[in-house]
């Protein structure tokens, strides 16, 4: 089944201006806050009207403006996970989920009802109130009613944000499971790159309303299509960037030559590296003709429990401004290793690592 | 001893049975009034929003004066009741339209207060859900709103069951047919009844302490227990 999506629409800020089509691979919908990815939720859902374009969900036509369609959200058969669930307070959990299933019988609906419970691993709450639950639970029964209607497309609204650490990564998992039995168009919207990329087997890299990069999550994390989609997907260290001959470039903002191994595409205007990507060598007279090696002094560094991200300039000891060139990120079992050698250090910016950018 | 039971129970049974039936009217009116303005916006809605309020801030005299042009015999409503062989003014159903027209702002601005506290996503969940516009209301906003319309409901009452001037103007005093409690007080008064007068007003305090108990139980008991207003 296919999601195929073609909007326009002005909001205060900018334009939401989006096409892709959606297969039954779940789609990490990744940007950040205010990039319009839980708008362009509502639009596909019939909650918000388009402008201009068309929506079509396997076959039906959901919205076109030049056809003059637009079918209700109620008639849709989109299911739906509210950013905080949006549970009906004043109904039990199995009244909850039992909602969208009022053309069946009673005693189907409660049958149904507890199937889908079991789903999706919140059976025994049935009788329970909404706000007796805790937040993992809440989003086991929100899942369970949205799949209630054996929707034909699935859509979730940053699912994990309201949840701690410990439960994220059990709802994740979860989630994963009911991916891989639904296999029909799921789009998941997060501001977290690490989520959209566990989640989804493609990105839409939403950025001010317009795709930055639509595709494979392991083609866009390798080479971004775009400037935009590099930093939107966690990249931190970019030049400008002007080609020298086949395979170099001269790196302006870093002042050196860097070979790359892509191929260079004619518009490229800036080089760029992932910040784990950079690599530490050991000082040695030999290696000072090594390719993409450059002295390099620290500037600062911040640490998080296992990594920690240093700031480096190249070239020449840090001034008073506190200017750095590059962001580098190491486990700290190997920062051990070099913390302690005298400055300058050498890093080594691997033409593998290396990406070329148009603007 | 200056207490004495009335000996014409009627004004008790008029006013219940008038401000039963307004309150119930009040009810519906109010509450379809309020959801369709919370679906429709723009400059309009002011305008609409002040003629609904109108009878709160009128003296009740000129509403009755209004309604009385209105349902007269030469009034639009008055000549189309004619004509099919039937008139309100002066008659039991004038105490109820009066006492209706009066209580309708409470009931209206208490529903639309309600209604808009009800977290839009909830509704927008049900739509997802495959729900109408009739079961989204009925099923999860009207469930979700009640103790605000419950509250609204004793209040219209409790107004209805104090309409005076304007109920005087269109129904006028007939004993046993359009004397409420609030126009067996005062003409009971004028007759120099004072005894009379007592009793009512003893009443009529007796009622509205149980209207304002009962208020206080809902707006305070909505926070307890899953709910109430949801089971059915």
């Amino acid at each position: 089944m296919a999601l195929e999506i073609q909007i326009a629409k002005k909001l205060p800020e900018f334009t939401l201006d989006v096409s892709f089509t959606a297969d039954d691979a779940p789609v990490g919908v990744l940007g950040p806050s205010g990039a319009g990815k839980t708008m362009l939720l509502r639009c596909i859902a019939g909650l918000e009207r388009p402008d201009y374009g068309r929506i079509a969900l396997g076959g039906r036509t959901l919205f076109d403006t030049e056809r003059r369609i637009r079918v209700p959200a109620r008639d849709r058969r989109v299911g739906m996970l509210f950013q905080h669930y949006a549970l009906f307070p004043h109904r039990t959990v199995a009244e909850n989920v039992a909602f969208g299933l009022s053309h069946l019988p009673r005693g189907e609906q409660a049958a149904r009802a507890s199937a889908l419970l079991e789903r999706t691993h919140a059976s025994g709450l049935d009788g329970r109130y909404p706000r007796e639950l805790s937040g993992g639970e809440q989003q086991r029964v929100a899942l369970a009613r949205a799949l209630s209607i054996e929707p034909e497309a699935l859509f979730l609204d940053e699912p994990l944000s309201a949840l701690d650490t410990h439960l994220r990564s059990q709802m994740e998992a979860q989630l994963q499971e009911t991916f891989a039995t639904y296999r029909r168009p799921v789009l998941l919207v997060t501001h977290n790159i690490e989520e959209a990329y566990r989640l989804g087997e493609r990105l839409l890299v939403l950025s001010r309303g317009r795709v930055a990069a639509f595709g494979a999550k392991e083609d866009i994390f390798r080479r971004p299509p775009s400037l935009e989609a590099a930093r939107l997907t966690g990249c931190k260290n970019f030049s400008r960037a002007r080609p020298i001959s086949e395979n170099t470039v001269e790196a302006l903002d870093w002042n050196c030559r860097l070979r790359v191994a892509q191929a260079l595409p004619r518009l490229a205007s800036h080089v760029g590296i992932r910040a784990h990507h950079i690599d530490f060598v050991e000082s040695s007279g030999a290696s000072a003709l090594e390719e993409n090696v450059f002295p390099c002094w620290l500037v600062r560094s911040s640490e998080t429990p296992f990594r920690i991200t240093l700031y480096l300039r190249l070239h020449h000891p840090p001034t008073d401004s506190g200017e750095y060139h590059l962001q580098a990120e190491v486990f700290k079992e190997k920062w051990e290793r070099f913390r302690d050698r005298p400055l300058p250090w050498r890093v080594r910016l691997s033409p593998d690592s290396l990406f070329l950018l148009p603007e | 001893m200056i207490l004495t039971a009335p000996t014409d129970w009627s004004p008790l049974r008029i006013s219940l049975e008038t401000s039963v039936t307004a309150t119930a009217i009040t009810l519906v009116a109010g509450l379809a009034a309020a959801a369709w303005r919370q679906r429709r916006g723009g400059p309009a809605i002011a305008f609409v929003d002040g003629v609904f309020l109108l009878p709160l801030v009128l003296p009740p005299t000129v509403v009755g004066f209004l309604l009385l042009l209105l349902f007269g015999r030469n009034g639009p409503l008055g000549k189309l009741l004619l004509s099919l062989g039937t008139t309100v003014v002066f008659s039991w159903p004038a105490t109820v339209i009066a006492a209706a027209v009066v209580s309708f702002p409470m009931m209206y601005l208490s529903a639309r207060a309600a209604l808009e506290q009800v977290d839009s996503r909830l509704l927008e969940a049900g739509r997802t859900l495959g729900a109408s516009e009739w079961r989204v209301f009925y099923a999860i906003a009207l469930p979700l709103a009640w103790p605000g319309v419950l509250a609204g409901t004793i209040l219209s009452f409790a107004r209805a069951l104090g309409e005076f001037g304007a109920t005087l103007m269109l129904a006028g005093n007939i004993p046993g047919r359009t004397a409420t409690i609030p126009i067996a007080i005062y003409f009971a008064v004028e007759a120099d009844d004072v005894k009379t007068a007592i009793g009512w007003c003893l009443i009529d305090l007796a009622i509205s302490l149980v209207l304002l108990g009962s208020l206080y139980y809902w707006t305070h008991a909505k926070g307890l227990g899953p709910s109430r207003a949801g089971r059915r």
